[in-house]
């Protein structure tokens, strides 16, 4: 890397500063001079004062995945200038904020240290602690500018638009701005030779985070019922339905045409999707890993009295609280088989955010036509991060699939409704609504029953309804999105990943190609896998899975469902909480080709 | 368990209500419950309830717990959808319904195991959600169904069957609706059925969260002589406070007027414009000061008396759709067409997104 329009750069700065609207900034220029860009924050689980660290990557090509190490780093948190120092490419920059210099010993001789002084500028231009530590953000933000060659134009355009309408504020932005630019162009050399050049490659795209984009998919999927508990990374998930709600879904006389609730607990909030997935509506509730585990008794339940229910589950890491604020794929497993005795749930994996609106709507669709609880398997990187992403189409032509719902006619011509009787293959047998017609009525219950819809200890009839759920099961797999499958040829082997490995994979996948390394790819989408999935494993001999948990969780599932010889699947897992690196798939695959663990 | 069924009671077929339905139509399968159980009298109430209030039948959704007060929601009108969700969390399952669907009769049958323990929590944020219920706690002191373990209700002192006493202090859930700001609260005893049945139905009418803790003894593991939860305990420390009769709207002129069996008698309004017309037994007791009927339940159990009646009420509360603003129809009849902003609205919304 190291180029025009293509490298990577690092931004460490302490939490709580402000410092993310001028990281937004910055990524929001870039893609408006028409250049792909990706942004990911690396957090702490903190309100103030701890570390924290936005990475930046400008990339022509539209590659995507963190790529460790960085071109330039911009350190502005004396805390860690130690390691962030070290994680420069040989050859490449560091900025700091030159007021205190950095000590000797940090020091690099293979990098080239560029210093401003923004504290001693903003401190000079501004009053009060608050305004000064802001506005030193801006500054460095636009010695960035100079150094990277960002459009000043862009830049002044974006400062109107948000603070348009605060003239005070715009005007301390537009100070801090130059602060930083004229302070970088007169005493250093800019832009640097990594810099940005005009494209026009993000015309049709936008930027958005994926529990923007699965917030607006439940929108638009008709999601009247919302029930939630706080826990990052999902809170945002649930915040945009409510701001989009209030958009989009007020009556003209002010009602609401939805309802949230703020249940007490995650075990409240699966409730609530299930008392109101059974009175017919459209009902979701987005959490993580340890909601997902308080979720699991409902879940059961959802599953064996055949209750549509849509859970996203934004994963993090760790088992227990773990790292809150770091990413992983690692509730595959538990998730797939949720809750005690027999379960087997659908599960969708979005890559990106586009995505997410997408199987937002899908996983509706899919809860209703199949009567079962839908998890839509985000994590972090995916729900939290914003990504560069197509413009999202809706079809206006879309109606929900409420799947087989009896109404008032229909029960009108059955001599008597029974609740568990499927009449055809999928196993899908038709419902009720509640307050609809007395002659649809029905009890709904965990414990045993027959496909009459009694409670029942008896063996056969036990059997009977297990059964047809194992069916069930197996079509609605069958109708998850299609997994992504790129072939190439003279392939030797395949790749098997999901959700956000997706990025760090196929570009690696390229620079592996460029080696004389040819591998066929697939992502799974969705899980019962479907055949697609089956063909895939059987075209190589070997394949290499690659995914973001300890375990090798999707290959403990490949394994589970397709019966693939474990020797056949090689295993490359990443799991220390940021998203997935080109380099690490470049020489993993290497690696376990070569017949070494990775 | 024993499951002998409870002999049916017939009724004339001739008395219908103004639907035209008979009694029977109320009713549910065959109870399981061990006979005299007094879950089945409260069964045989909500029937009554209903009934008398000429409700239609699938316009009811029942829900419970686990336990076997929650079993009864099997045992009442046939022709209402039933939910027998999981242990304690029959609050949140009936909050989504009701989020859903606010149209419908929403009753909730629970235990004081599945409400007091397990499900505490649940119950506490229901009442404090003001969901539009009637939430019915069938309260005997222990877990029935997993055979006789005392329960969080039970009073100091009280004995097991094996005669051992409970040590932890109860806690009782008309108390403790009255702190969480609970809109409707009452207690009864499954053996009155003359006092529960218009508690019942005053529940059924009211516009939020309506708890009726009902004693209802359990006469396999803990209606013996050393228990507080007994029928015959509970009929010697019983203590009528405000004994009610629920005069529904359309039969205000009919039954207006005093009540039979004197004392003062008080009405309360409820949101749809039906009445309750309290007797006041105990001088003084204003069922609408929520203080005043805290110190007089907290005061009648140290006297180790049964405070009964409808103890609380508040009409002035506005319900979980009243606080949130939702459209007036159930969510689930408003059309897609209405849920959906289009792609018109999501291309100019992607422009902020650039
Ligand atoms: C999660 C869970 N834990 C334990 C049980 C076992 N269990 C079933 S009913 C019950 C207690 C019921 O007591 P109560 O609610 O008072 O009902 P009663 O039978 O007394 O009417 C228990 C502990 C369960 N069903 N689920
Ligand atoms: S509560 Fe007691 S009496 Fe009633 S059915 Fe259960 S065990 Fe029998
Ligand atoms: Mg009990």
């Amino acid at each position: 890397m190291s180029g025009i329009n293509d490298f990577c750069f690092k931004i460490g700065t302490v939490n709580g500063t402000g410092s993310a609207s001028a990281n937004a900034l910055l990524m929001q220029a870039i893609f408006r001079m028409g250049i792909p860009v990706v942004g990911k924050n690396v957090f702490p689980s903190n309100i103030q004062g701890l570390p924290t660290w936005y990475e930046i990557r400008v990339s022509q090509d539209g590659y995507t995945a963190r790529t460790a190490p960085f071109d330039l780093m911009v350190a502005m948190n004396p805390g860690t200038y130690a390691r962030d120092v070290k994680e420069i490419a040989p050859g490449g920059w560091l900025m700091y904020d030159s007021s205190w210099p950095m000590p000797r010993a940090l020091l690099r001789d293979d990098i080239t240290v560029i210093g401003i002084p923004l504290g001693e500028m903003c401190n000079a231009t501004f009053k009060g602690d608050r305004e000064r530590t802001l506005m030193k953000n801006i500054a460095y933000a636009g010695a960035l500018a100079a150094l990277l060659d960002i459009d000043m134009d862009v830049v002044q355009a974006m400062l109107q638009e948000k603070f348009g309408k605060k003239k005070h504020l715009l005007d301390s932005n537009h100070k801090a701005i130059r602060l930083g630019y004229d302070y970088a162009r007169a005493h250093h050399d800019c832009p640097l030779p990594c810099h940005l050049q005009r494209l026009d490659r993000t015309r049709d795209h936008i930027l958005m985070d994926g529990n923007t984009a699965a917030a607006l998919g439940a929108v638009y999927a008709g999601a009247t019922v919302g029930a939630w508990y706080p826990i990052t990374p999902a809170t945002s998930l649930m915040e945009n339905f409510r701001a989009f709600c209030e958009q989009f879904r007020r009556t003209a006389d002010g009602k609401r045409n939805f309802c949230i609730v703020q249940a007490e607990d995650e075990l409240a909030a699966a409730g609530i999707v299930i008392g109101a997935g059974w009175m017919g509506a459209r009902a979701f509730t987005p959490t993580s890993g340890p909601g997902i585990s308080l979720m699991s008794e409902f879940v059961g339940l959802a599953y064996y009295a055949e209750v549509p229910a849509v859970f996203f589950d934004v994963q993090r890491t760790g088992p227990s609280t773990g790292m809150p604020t770091r990413t992983q794929q690692a509730d595959l497993l538990s998730t797939a088989y949720l809750s005690h005795g027999d379960t087997r749930h659908v599960l969708l994996f979005p890559a990106n955010p586009e995505e997410c609106f997408t199987m937002a709507r899908d996983a509706f669709d899919l809860a209703e036509r199949f009567q079962t609880p839908v998890f839509v398997m985000m994590d972090l990187d995916i729900g939290m991060n914003d990504w560069m992403c197509k413009r999202f189409e809706w079809d206006d032509a879309y109606r929900p699939d409420r799947g087989k719902v009896l109404d008032r006619a229909a029960l009108e011509k059955v001599e008597k409704f029974f609740r568990y009787v499927a009449t055809n293959g999928d196993g899908v047998a038709a419902r009720t609504l509640p307050g609809v017609d007395p002659r649809g009525s029905y009890f709904t219950r965990g414990s045993g029953h027959n496909k009459l819809g009694g409670y029942t200890e008896d063996a056969d009839e036990y059997r009977e309804v297990v059964d047809r759920l194992v069916r069930k099961l197996a079509a609605a797999g069958e109708a998850t999105p299609a997994p992504e499958i790129v072939l190439s040829e003279g392939a030797t082997a395949g790749v098997v990943t999901v959700g956000g490995c997706r990025g760090a994979v196929l570009e690696g996948l390229d620079r592996l190609k460029e080696q004389g390394i040819v591998l066929d790819y697939l992502r799974v989408r969705g899980f019962p896998f479907n055949a697609a999935v089956r063909d895939f494993l059987a075209r190589h001999e070997r394949h290499i899975v690659v995914e973001q948990n300890r375990d090798g969780q999707l290959r403990s599932l490949l394994i589970l469902e397709t019966g693939t010889d474990p020797k056949r699947l090689g295993s490359l897992c990443d799991y220390g909480g940021l998203p997935l690196g080109t380099n690490r798939v470049i020489e993993g695959v290497k690696a376990l080709l070569e017949g070494v663990p990775a | 368990m024993t499951s002998i069924p409870k002999p049916r009671v017939q009724h004339p077929s001739s008395t219908r209500n103004a639907l035209g339905l008979s009694r029977r139509d109320y009713e549910g399968g065959m109870s399981t419950l061990c006979a005299g159980c007094g879950h089945d009298s409260v069964t045989a109430a909500l029937i009554d309830a209903f009934w008398q209030l000429d409700i239609e039948p699938h316009r009811v959704a029942k829900l419970s717990g686990i336990g076997c007060s929650s079993k009864t929601t099997a045992y009442f009108i046939n022709q209402a959808h039933g939910f027998n969700s999981v242990h304690g969390r029959m609050p949140a399952v009936a909050t989504g319904a009701n989020a859903a669907n606010r149209e419908l009769y929403f009753v909730g049958v629970s235990g004081d195991g599945d409400s007091l323990s397990i499900g505490l929590g649940q119950m506490c944020h229901a009442i404090r959600r003001n969901v539009r219920m009637l939430y019915v706690l069938e309260n005997n002191g222990v877990y029935g169904l997993t055979k006789g373990q005392f329960s969080a209700s039970a009073d100091i002192g009280s004995k097991s069957k094996k005669g051992e006493p409970n040590v932890q202090p109860p806690i009782d859930p008309v108390l403790l609706a009255l702190t969480l700001g609970a809109s409707f609260v009452a207690r009864s005893f499954s053996g009155d059925k003359a006092q529960l049945v218009p508690l019942l139905k005053a529940g059924l009418m009211h516009g939020g969260f309506a708890l009726v803790d009902v004693i209802s003894p359990c006469v396999t593991f803990n209606d013996h002589e050393a228990s507080t939860k007994s029928y015959l305990y509970t009929r010697q420390h019983y203590h009528e406070v405000a004994p009610v009769d629920f005069v529904p709207l359309r039969r205000e002129i009919a039954a207006a007027g005093p009540v039979e069996g004197g004392g003062a008698v008080r009405s309360v309004t409820m949101h749809d414009g039906s009445t309750v017309h309290f007797r006041m037994l105990a001088d003084d007791y204003d069922p609408t000061d929520r203080e005043a009927a805290y110190r007089y339940v907290r005061a009648a159990h140290q006297r180790g008396e049964v405070a009964t009646g409808l103890l609380y009420v508040d009409q002035g509360n506005a319900d979980m759709h009243g606080v949130n603003g939702t459209v007036d129809r159930a969510l689930t009849s408003v059309p897609f067409e209405e849920l959906c902003p289009g792609n018109a609205k999501l291309q100019e919304l992607m422009e902020e997104y650039r």
